[in-house]
């Protein structure tokens, strides 16, 4: 493996709101130079949460208790809110989850793409606005002055999922976070997205932490994967590993549940009761011995 | 991986005719019948000067009551009449755009920007900021306006700067309230959290992000606030706390024709139908406005 760029280290984190339950389980994993790593696992297993962190993002209800994210020597947690904005955008820079909604209604794209160049990278207005033209062009967009003419409502989901690539990757930031990439978009969209941030990464070199529900998009595109389950990482090492010689039954079960078209339809296969309580059974005790520590 | 294949996302998945803000207004016949009727009060008030057939303050006593032409008795020159002083009414509303415009935009746009900067603050810092803006509306919201706007002008003494600073003073709450409400909507959306992670400043995504999506809101409440500015100006002429009874208004003309009514009907109605139309085209105006400017809703 690489040398490693972003470290989370024993990251644990709770929900104020649901009665301090904890939400991330003394989480840890590196993401090497010029690698994928994929997060996977079912809704509210904390990998949106991980993603928030290292964003500076988390929302009001979610307190972070325990651990560190190192990002070139330096802890995220422990910067002030402006060093934070000094690393933001300039060394990390996320691709959001929902298209839609993430680019805004009022500006046109030309001015949403130069902002950050502007800003982050010190070029001129005219300097960022050929550069954001050069970028729509790496993202394989037709007619990129068009485009950057128009507002979000005038392009297909599968445009703007593009041009916020093209945003992310235009900042030449070191890590890219990508939160559900393609969740909100067609099967087909899906597979050309997942194509073009391989090939951006492999092109700039850049790490990219991929947030992802779907094992199927995960093994297409990551280099090693961390499986998540209530908040705790349940089994982590290279993705060809983790997908062909799963350990953790967890994992069986999520491959399990994956539909595949090329073997005999078995139905939904939904996470076998025992696997869950056993799961269940491996947090408490994980909880109890936390518990036992802390008081020690 | 794979190599590139040309896809389907080309120039096809853009809308083929993108129409200008400027383009769409003009399509909307609100905007543009009311827009244009708010472009010619302007435009009299400006050159009133020039357009008025008469001086508005020339007394004849000879003609008074005069009715207007058309009419038995009508006087020649005095195409709506004259009023019990023999003032030509048809001059007299003509100068009374001035007054009732000034008071329109300068009143309503200083209502406006005072407004919607504290809207802005409390909906985008909320907590403690929020808490104090709102609770300073919720007071000034307890006042009845009317009364509360003739205490003002008693106070700060009669004339144009005294009815705009009451009416700036009363209705900065419906911009700021509305303004609140918007902000705080749209600071919950992904793009501004997207702007975040790019290291924006709180400022920069306050002004830069979320403001433009508050302005057509913002546009159309400013014109139905135009709207109400030229009502409440002509309630303060109507009981003489507006400017000096030698300057025009309409509210004043409104006051003067109550009491010869039976006599002379016209008086009343003449300034009663202009206030009547600029209350109504301000109104339409904002009404088509909020419909062609709302990015969401325009697709």
């Amino acid at each position: 493996m690489s040398e490693p760029r972003l470290s989370i280290d024993a990251l644990s984190a709770i929900s104020l709101r649901d009665g301090n339950k904890p939400i991330l389980r003394r989480v840890s994993l590196t993401v090497g130079t010029a690698e994928v790593h994929g997060l996977v696992g079912e809704s509210g297993a904390g990998k949106s949460t991980i993603a928030k962190a290292v964003l500076g993002i988390i929302p009001t209800q979610v307190k972070i208790t325990g651990g560190q994210i190192e990002f070139e020597g330096r802890d995220l947690l422990r910067l002030s809110p402006n060093e934070l904005r000094a690393v933001l955008g300039r060394d990390i820079a996320l691709v959001p989850q929902d298209p839609s909604t993430a680019l805004n209604p009022a500006r046109r794209i030309d001015a949403q793409m130069t902002d950050g160049l502007r800003l982050k990278r010190g070029l001129s207005a005219k300097e960022a606005r050929l550069r954001a033209g050069a970028l729509l062009d790496e993202v394989q967009i037709r007619d990129p002055e068009r485009v950057l003419n128009s507002y979000p409502h005038q392009l297909s989901g599968g445009m703007r999922q593009r041009v916020l690539i093209a945003t992310a990757f235009g900042l030449e930031p070191k890590l890219v976070i990508a939160d559900e990439p393609t969740t909100a978009l067609d099967v087909t969209v899906q597979k050309q997205i997942l194509r073009l941030i391989r090939s951006l990464q492999e092109r700039h070199g850049t790490s990219v932490l991929f947030v992802s529900h779907d094992l199927g998009v995960v093994a297409k595109i990551c280099d090693q994967v961390t499986v998540l389950y209530m908040g705790k990482a349940v089994e982590q090492g290279a993705t060809v590993d983790v997908l062909t010689a799963p350990r953790h039954a967890y994992t069986k079960a999520l491959l399990a549940a994956n539909p595949r078209y090329d073997r005999p339809d078995t139905g939904l296969e939904p996470t076998p009761p025992e696997v869950i309580a056993a799961l269940r059974a491996e947090i408490a005790a994980f909880d109890a011995g936390t518990r036992t520590s802390s008081d020690g | 991986m794979e190599h590139w294949t040309p896809t389907s996302s080309t120039t096809a998945d853009v809308e083929p005719s993108v129409p200008s803000v400027v383009a769409r207004l003009l399509r909307d016949p609100k905007v543009v019948v009311a827009g244009g009727f708010i472009v010619f009060l302007v435009v009299l008030a400006v050159a009133a000067p020039l357009i008025a057939p008469q001086d508005p303050l020339a007394q004849n006593l000879l003609t008074a009551t005069a009715p207007p032409l058309g009419f038995a008795d009508s006087e020649p020159g005095y195409w709506l009449g004259t009023d019990g002083l023999g003032r030509d009414v048809l001059s007299r509303v003509i100068f009374g755009t001035r007054v009732s415009l000034t008071v329109a935009f300068v009143a309503a746009g200083l209502a406006c920007l005072i407004g919607s900067l504290l809207g802005l603050f409390a909906g985008f810092f909320g907590e403690f900021v929020d808490g104090l803006i709102s609770r300073l509306v919720d007071i000034w919201m307890a006042f009845p306006p009317v009364l509360l706007s003739i205490l003002l002008v008693a106070v700060l003494g009669t004339g144009l700067h005294s009815v705009i600073i009451a009416i700036v003073v009363i209705d900065w709450t419906r911009f700021c309230r509305v303004v609140r409400t918007e902000t705080m909507g749209q600071a919950q959306m992904d793009y501004v959290v997207a702007a975040r992670t790019i290291g924006f400043s709180r400022r920069a995504i306050l002004f830069r992000e979320i403001l433009p999506n508050v302005v057509p809101v913002l546009i159309a409440l400013l014109t139905l606030e135009m709207g109400i500015a030229v009502v409440v100006e002509a309630i303060l002429s109507f009981v003489g706390l507006s400017v000096s009874s030698d300057t025009p208004t309409w509210g004043g003309m409104i006051a003067e024709g109550r009491q010869i009514v039976h006599e002379a009907w016209w008086v009343l109605a003449v300034p009663l139908a202009a206030l009547f139309a600029t209350v109504v085209a301000f109104n339409q105006l904002g009404d088509g406005l909020a419909r062609s400017l709302d990015p969401v809703l325009r697709r």
